[in-house]
């Protein structure tokens, strides 16, 4: 169906229902109850775990089939960012043609760096991306204050009125779907149970299907056959006379055009851009992400995606007085060792946390978290592992 | 994730809702039962604590959080009550906020504007939280400011700097205690001609953000006002930890003054390899080469030490103040952790009590109600003397400290002495001022969200 076979269908259907269902299946605990801490089903973040994973997704394509590593991929979302709200600022505050224009934008941005940075392949490339990146965040902080507002960042503000939108004198604009504010949403209360459905999320959730939905595509395409010959042997493609260049610089638009649009949604999620956006960790959280859930998968990417975002949001939030309140069963002297074991990976120290789960995937799951859900998988089948399964998710490190 | 739950009638009923949910107009919000954003039901009310706790302002938000925690205390009526006593608004007794215990969440600003709207974000939508403070970077507070402005909360900066934050970036629903770079330069200058004259040669080296520039500004126009000279101003890079290309041509510029428009670690560092290069040994225009760093932190001296010795700069607030209330906060604060408080933890304790105490005479949480007990709110006792809330930008005037770097420092906390008070009235400026974004900045309308 859709032009994909089966299993691949399948795929997509998980992946729809999931994403149909996340604001139920992220709040699994009750309100009020300790647990609820875990939960991460409101807006905000339900809309970073699917815009970071259209990112993730658009840079497997990159690196997952080409094994290209783009160590600047942050700056097409940046770019894609500054692009949308310009358009909102100026033109109309509907989220589409601002999406839109960012897509383009960074797809346009990706070209030149592409063209200039495919040149070299292997760790040549990863430092020319990670240059152009760097560069465009200097540019974006200092230089283009006035395209970028510099550290402060560009807001719609009340002096604002776009072009095709009718705002009241003094009135700060704000993002809408031909008129449907992206905070619009109601709350469902199910007992002690409270789930939020938001506007915003559905949007960006729609837009993430379509990018997953064209990912399978490319995936399964002679296209991206061409892709994955150019990471076994760029050498014998060039001997058999076939010219590598175009197909990465292909992959390397498209893949910078998904990032554009993650960066048009993030605009349209939350009206504001700013240059941190591009800066080098940025482009390397991407690169954990994709390789913490599967480089070269399919669902790999929108897992470590998630994986990463719940951790910055929901890890780092918990402190200390939460810690005392879980152990507050314990006797004293114990709770005390106890919360001094713990502390050091909750709260600031999440990047710990996210280092040492990250050492653990690269060093036992090569194949990121889906080889995991693999092998769990298997066990479960009894070990009847079809060798076909195999092949739907490329498990095979990326070098 | 198993999809064990999918079953033919959950998925139309799911679709079902999300179909509804995304039809719906915006009058059916989930808040519209609520009079405001985030109204406490409950006996609790929740506050959003949003401070770096990693990245290059990491100390300072450890700091910012210690006092956070010591205002919480405080207002729930535990430990000395610290500025409570000193406070000239007697309303907040040590029972919460309107009888409602204060609790608290924490979240991780990362000094980055994303990281910092996203943390807000998840406590305003996942805890509640109904007033957001904290910060020590003016663009993650413009940041913040502007969500919670859209999300219909409060918001009380914490250490930030930038005339923008209450300038031409000002909103409805964020207020800032700690003061600018305007009243920096307006501070510093008749201390700088009385100390050094008024026909110098300056020569600025300003760190190339947003901070740097308005500091720039603030600096250049109140020291030419007195008659000083701007030889040069160059930018240098925020990420620049070796400043010494930078410093160089300073002598050759002919210029006798060199000003340092350069926050924590950077300020560390160019001041560190200025004082290397001998610039304060050398004789310029028969005069002896001066150093002004226009904003002090106690954690930056500490990072340049005996560097600072002697070197002008101003400051918000400093914990060797002798008046009652800055007794008061050094004492419970000390008593709790062990050293005393830095400005960052001043001026966030103060931004809670005032918060704490504008609820408290406004009989209510909502965000307006706030906000109209906050405007034109004058206090005293918080270790400022007589303070402003100005209901034209959320901006307290106060006097501010002009401090120099002390020769004989006692410990590794008494590294500055403050040299003079400078009156308010000196760094007092329109609103409509136009280091200030001129006639056009304009507050908004106070949101009280859905």
């Amino acid at each position: 169906m859709l032009g994909l076979d089966k299993k691949d269908f399948r795929l997509l259907l998980i992946v729809l229902i999931i994403t149909m269902l996340a604001p139920f299946i992220l709040n699994p605990f009750p309100e009020g109850s300790g647990l609820a801490q875990f939960n991460a089903g409101y807006p905000d973040l339900m809309q970073r775990f699917v815009i970071f994973g259209i990112f993730a997704i658009g840079f497997n394509i990159l690196f997952g089939l080409t094994g290209y590593l783009s160590f600047g991929h942050a700056a097409f979302l940046g770019v894609g960012s500054y692009a949308a709200i310009w358009m909102m600022k100026l033109v109309t505050l509907n989220v589409i043609p601002a999406i839109i224009l960012g897509v383009i934008i960074a797809g346009l941005f990706a070209l030149a760096v592409g063209f200039i940075s495919l040149r070299r392949s292997g760790i040549y490339f990863s430092i020319l991306t990670l240059a152009f990146a760097q560069m465009s965040y200097a540019l974006a902080y200092s230089v283009l204050t006035p395209i970028t507002g510099g550290e402060t960042g560009l807001q719609i503000k009340s002096t604002d009125s776009p072009l095709l939108s009718n705002l009241a004198d003094g009135e700060i604009g704000r993002a809408n779907l031909f008129g449907m504010d992206m905070r619009a949403g109601f709350d469902i209360s199910m007992g002690d149970w409270l789930f939020t459905i938001n506007a915003g999320y559905y949007i960006a959730a729609v837009f993430m299907i379509i990018a997953f939905y064209l990912s399978i595509r490319i995936f399964r395409s002679p296209f991206g056959t061409m892709l994955r010959a150019v990471k076994s042997n760029q050498t014998r493609m060039y001997y058999t006379g076939l010219n590598a260049r175009p197909y990465t610089l292909a992959a390397f638009v498209i893949s910078g055009m998904y990032a554009g649009l993650a960066g048009g949604l993030l605009v349209a999620m939350d009206t504001q851009a700013g240059p941190e956006r591009m800066f080098w960790t940025a482009s390397g959280e991407v690169v954990l992400m994709t390789i913490l859930g599967g480089a070269g998968t399919l669902i790999g990417p929108v897992l470590g995606s998630g994986a990463i975002k719940y951790m910055e949001n929901i890890l780092s939030k918990i402190n200390k007085d939460i810690l005392h309140e879980w152990f507050a069963f314990m006797p004293d002297g114990l709770e005390d060792f106890v919360i001094t074991l713990v502390y050091p990976f909750i709260g600031k120290g999440w990047h710990l946390t996210l280092g040492l789960i990250f050492m653990a995937v690269v060093i036992f799951l090569p194949g990121g978290l889906v080889e995991g859900g693999q092998r769990i998988g298997r066990l479960l089948r009894g070990k009847k592992a079809n060798p076909d399964d195999e092949k739907a998710t490329q498990s095979t490190p990326a070098e | 994730m198993s999809k064990t739950d999918l079953t033919r009638r959950g998925l139309l009923k799911t679709s079902a809702i999300a179909g509804a949910g995304v039809a719906l107009p915006t009058i059916f919000t989930a808040s519209s039962a609520a009079a405001f954003t985030n109204e406490p039901t409950g006996d609790t009310v929740t506050l959003g604590f949003n401070v770096p706790q990693s990245g290059p302002y990491a100390d300072e938000g450890a700091d910012e959080l210690r006092a956070y925690e010591l205002a919480v205390e405080h207002l729930n009526g535990g430990g000395d009550g610290g500025m409570m006593n000193t406070f000239s608004s007697k309303v907040l007794e040590g029972a919460g906020i309107l009888g409602k215990k204060v609790e608290y969440v924490t979240g991780d600003t990362q000094t980055k504007a994303d990281a910092a709207r996203a943390s807000a974000k998840s406590m305003i939508e996942k805890d509640g939280a109904v007033m957001i403070t904290g910060g020590s970077s003016s663009g993650v507070a413009v940041a913040v400011q502007a969500l919670c402005q859209e999300a219909g909360v409060i918001f009380m900066a914490g250490l930030t700097h930038s005339n923008d934050t209450t300038g031409k970036d000002r909103k409805a629903n964020g207020f800032r205690h700690f003061f600018n770079s305007y009243m920096s330069g307006a501070a510093l200058a008749p201390v700088l001609a009385n100390a050094y004259g008024t026909d110098r040669k300056a020569y600025h080296l300003t760190a190339d953000y947003n901070w740097g520039y308005t500091t720039e500004e603030a600096v250049r126009a109140s020291t030419e006002a007195m008659g000083w000279e701007t030889v040069a101003a160059v930018k240098t890079p925020l990420t620049q930890t070796d400043f010494s290309s930078y410093i160089a041509p300073v002598l050759q510029s002919g210029a006798d003054t060199l000003i340092l428009n350069h926050y924590g670690g950077n300020m560390v560092n160019s001041l560190t390899n200025a004082v290397q290069f001998g610039l304060r040994d050398k004789q310029v225009n028969g005069k002896d080469f001066q150093i002004v760093v226009p904003l002090y932190s106690r954690l930056m001296a500490k990072g340049a030490g005996a560097n600072v010795k002697g070197i002008f700069g101003s400051t918000n607030w400093h914990w060797s103040l002798q008046d009652e209330g800055s007794k008061a906060f050094v004492k419970s604060f000390g008593t709790k952790y062990g050293f005393p408080p830095s400005q960052a933890a001043h001026t966030c304790y103060v931004q809670a009590m005032l918060y704490a105490d504008a609820v408290q005479r406004a009989g209510s949480f909502a965000p307006c109600a706030v906000a109209e007990a906050l405007e034109g709110f004058e206090f005293d006792g918080m270790g400022n003397g007589k303070t402003l809330y100005r209901a034209d930008d959320h901006q307290c005037f106060k006097d501010v400290l002009v401090v120099k770097g002390k020769e004989n420092p006692e410990s590794e906390f008494d590294l500055l002495e403050i040299v003079e008070v400078t009156p308010v009235d000196q760094v007092t400026y329109a609103p409509d001022h136009p280091q200030m974004g001129g006639a056009e900045a304009s507050l908004g309308e106070c949101n009280d969200g859905a």
